[in-house]
């Protein structure tokens, strides 16, 4: 009995312990492991970029996709968020068309239009040759369409061909004015780059397979300039002119030293959600939690009485746990989530009320009280187990199929079924096994019955 | 009380609801939410007070921005639905909003086509996948139960029968709140989007349980039978015997959700408000059906099965 007793009050300890770090993590405001709320609680922005990889080898995808994500990264960066979070997403297998985006959040941001612009100010840098032949050909056709609009280009030579140079080398850009270095006219305001070391190859690689071509720079889909090659180039040194203002110039040095978009990106979605409703949702939701978890307990001691309040302790300890999870894993807590929790609290009843009505069973059929809870729970545990199961298959779905803010709720209870079997059979047993019923006395079979049996 | 003298009572309820929502969802549909079918939403707060809807339709006119529904929320929101916006037209919007007095942004939501797509996809790929995966957990779990009876001389229910009857319980489960949905929908603009398909799911994985510990207890009064060479019990009375001993744990189990449920529902944040009526709705359903829809199904079944073979012979 009394090995008993230890082992009740060293589960109450632990749980307690559980119960303090939580505590301390959400009060205390430099907490190593504080809450992490998503941005429907917290307020703040997300958007979603898509970018067009259409023209790129599907083999260096992955690779221009982390280049994006650098650049845009560090472009947020600039706005002083606190903890933006930038990342890569495919679209799904099952998708019609396979799509890469950009996701980017930004937490306590509800004014977007600035991010948005910025983002948007990202230049898209490409070098491409320019077939002369093919050119000329489609100026023709050009002229031809005008006159019979019916006679369509069949053998059609894109007149500008990819050589694979773009923005993801580029290493840095300075304003420089013409003059001081070579060419142009003379003050005229340039854009002096460099590449990385693998651009410089390549543009080494370029000018040498091509000299007397012409080797046009794209900004933004749009050519600027497009000058011809002399020589080889090494060094992975260029200049971009293209008549600009001094502004003009300034600004898009100031944009190129970011980092150039690898590949083109368009805004897709947006989503904001203002603090004050995110505040009230998570005010709403505690609450709902709260109020409900009383009743519950209630409901629970009114009608399984010593198993009942046993039962309502282990949701206690349960609801700690989870919380503590959440803190520790962590998991961003959503709307959704947080309805996750509150569910999987009416859900981890399930096992205990089972248990009960089984040791209830076991009394019935004229076991003592000791041999009764061990039956109990040992032939409720096959249908705790079995129950288990079509949660976490409908879990583990779920979490395949929610977008960040459903992926909460699946997470959620799936951790919630896993606590909740260790919270009904190891806390539950330890806590009862350690009071001692007389169910021959009429108080000890009240207390361990249900309902309106007496 | 005999339960099972009115055992045929009890699908008339079921058989209301499940055509009455059929028809509320042919006729009147679902409406998907912008997440599901691409577009904006955008809510706003006025400070002081809100100007009359029409003042704002006649505001935003001149922006040309399709169709825009302006639909009065709280005491001073807006909120209004249309197409999907570029940042200028977002912009615009925002500044015609802004000329009737101080306003805050409380929520906007901008969603391209093909992301609402590839969830409407996915959606029916989740739910194909519940199915699929709760038609082989009843078959794995009940792979033994045709077996039982084999000395008595009536043809027992077979496995595959047990997984059927689960299956159709699961169906009227998740009809019941499509068709609420659908009504809901009609009269009051209520919309389905990706958490509409989430307590869905979720009502599939809670109602097999409690329709599983049923037929669980089923098997196990069929198995004690056997043992003590009992044939005298008819299946009907083994089926009502295992109704009445679970009938506590099925009710008190469903009620203790219910409860939160409830308390989501009424207390709870305004964003999961319509997933939690659907889960309330949907735990009712399948507490309902598991008791009085799937057990009775499976006396049907065996009678059915037993008369055939009368006739045949």
């Amino acid at each position: 009995m009394t090995v008993r007793v230890f082992y009740a009050l060293v589960t109450l300890a632990l749980s307690a312990a559980v119960a303090f770090f939580v505590y301390q993590n959400t009060i205390s405001p430099d907490a190593k492991y504080p809450f992490k709320f998503g941005l429907d609680l917290a307020g703040g922005s997300q958007l979603t970029y898509v970018a067009d990889v259409s023209k790129v080898n599907p083999a260096e995808v992955p690779e221009l996709m982390e280049v994006l994500r650098g650049v845009i990264e560090r472009r947020v960066n600039v706005f002083g968020v606190s903890e933006p979070l930038v990342q890569v997403e495919k679209s799904s297998v099952v998708a019609e068309t396979v799509e890469q985006r950009l996701i980017v959040e930004l937490p306590g941001v509800t004014d977007i239009d600035e991010a948005v612009k910025s983002i948007g100010e990202t230049p898209l840098l490409e070098f491409k040759l320019v077939d002369e032949e093919a050119l000329a050909a489609q100026a023709a056709i050009e002229s031809i369409n005008i006159e019979n609009a019916k006679i369509t280009n069949n053998n059609k030579t894109e007149p500008y061909i990819d050589t694979g140079l773009t923005g993801r080398y580029l290493q840095s850009a300075q304003l420089q004015f013409a003059g001081q270095t070579s060419g142009g006219l003379a003050n005229e305001p340039i854009v002096a780059i460099s590449f990385n070391e693998e651009g410089a190859e390549l543009f080494a690689e370029i000018t040498g397979n091509n000299p007397g071509e012409t080797l046009a720079i794209f900004l933004d889909g749009e050519i600027i300039s497009s000058p011809r090659i002399n020589e080889r180039i090494t060094g992975g040194q260029a200049i971009i002119s293209g008549g600009f203002t001094p502004e003009e110039a300034r600004s898009l040095a100031e944009n190129l030293s970011f980092g150039a978009l690898p590949v083109p990106i368009t805004l897709d979605s947006t989503e904001t959600i203002g603090s004050s409703l995110g505040e009230r949702a998570l005010r709403d939701g505690v609450y709902a939690g709260v109020v409900g978890f009383i009743i519950l307990s209630l409901f629970m001691i009114a009608w399984y009485r010593l198993t009942g309040l046993i039962a309502v302790i282990a949701l206690l300890i349960y609801v700690a746990v989870m919380l503590a999870l959440f803190q520790f894993i962590p998991v961003v807590l959503t709307a959704a989530g947080m309805a996750g929790l509150i569910l999987s609290i009416g859900l981890a009843v399930d096992a205990n009320v089972l248990i009960a009505e089984r040791i209830k069973e076991e009394l019935r059929s004229g076991k003592g009280n000791d041999e009764a809870i061990k039956e109990g729970f040992g032939r409720a545990w096959l249908a705790i187990r079995d129950a288990n199961v079509a949660h976490i298959i409908a879990g583990v779905i779920l979490f395949w199929f929610g977008t960040s803010l459903i992926k909460g709720f699946a997470l959620v209870l799936l951790i919630g079924v896993f606590v909740s079997m260790l919270s009904a059979i190891t806390i539950s047993r330890t806590l009862l096994r350690a009071i001692p019923v007389n169910t021959n006395s009429k108080i000890g079979r009240f207390l361990m019955s249900s309902g309106l049996a007496k | 009380m005999d339960l099972k003298k009115y055992q045929n009572y009890f699908f008339i309820l079921p058989i209301i609801l499940v055509v009455v929502s059929l028809a509320a969802l042919f006729i009147f549909g679902l409406k998907p939410n912008i997440e599901l079918s691409g577009g904006s939403l955008l809510q706003v707060h006025y400070v002081e007070s809100r100007p009359e809807a029409e003042a704002v339709h006649e505001k935003i006119a001149p922006l040309d921005l399709g169709e825009v529904l302006v639909q009065p929320s709280g005491e001073n929101d807006y909120i209004l639905r249309q197409r999907a916006l570029t940042q200028e037209e977002k912009i615009s919007l925002d500044q015609a909003l802004a000329s009737f007095g101080p306003v805050e942004e409380e929520r906007y939501t901008s969603i391209g086509p093909s992301i609402g797509k590839e969830l409407v996809r996915k959606a029916w790929w989740a739910i194909s996948l519940v199915v699929l995966s709760i038609i082989i957990y009843i078959a794995f779990a009940f792979r033994h139960v045709g077996d039982i009876t084999s000395a008595s001389e009536r043809n027992s229910v077979r496995s595959w029968q047990y997984g059927v009857v689960a299956i159709i319980t699961l169906v009227h489960d998740i009809i019941i709140p499509l068709g609420l949905y659908a009504w809901l929908g009609y009269y009051t603009g209520a919309e389905v989007g990706t958490l509409f398909i989430v307590a869905l799911l979720t009502i599939l994985g809670i109602s097999i349980n409690d329709t599983i510990v049923i037929f669980d207890r089923i098997r196990e009064n069929l198995a004690i039978n056997e043992a003590k060479k009992n044939h005298h019990e008819s299946f009907a009375d083994v089926v009502w015997k295992s109704i009445t001993q679970t009938m506590a744990r099925s009710i008190n189990t469903s009620l203790t959700v219910i409860v939160m449920l409830l308390a989501l529902v009424f207390l709870g944040p305004e964003s999961t408000r319509g997933m939690a009526i659907t889960l309330t709705v949907g735990m009712v359903a399948g507490t309902y059906s598991s008791i009085f829809l799937a057990s009775p199904l499976l006396v049907l079944v065996e009678k059915y099965q037993n008369r055939s073979k009368t006739v045949k012979a």
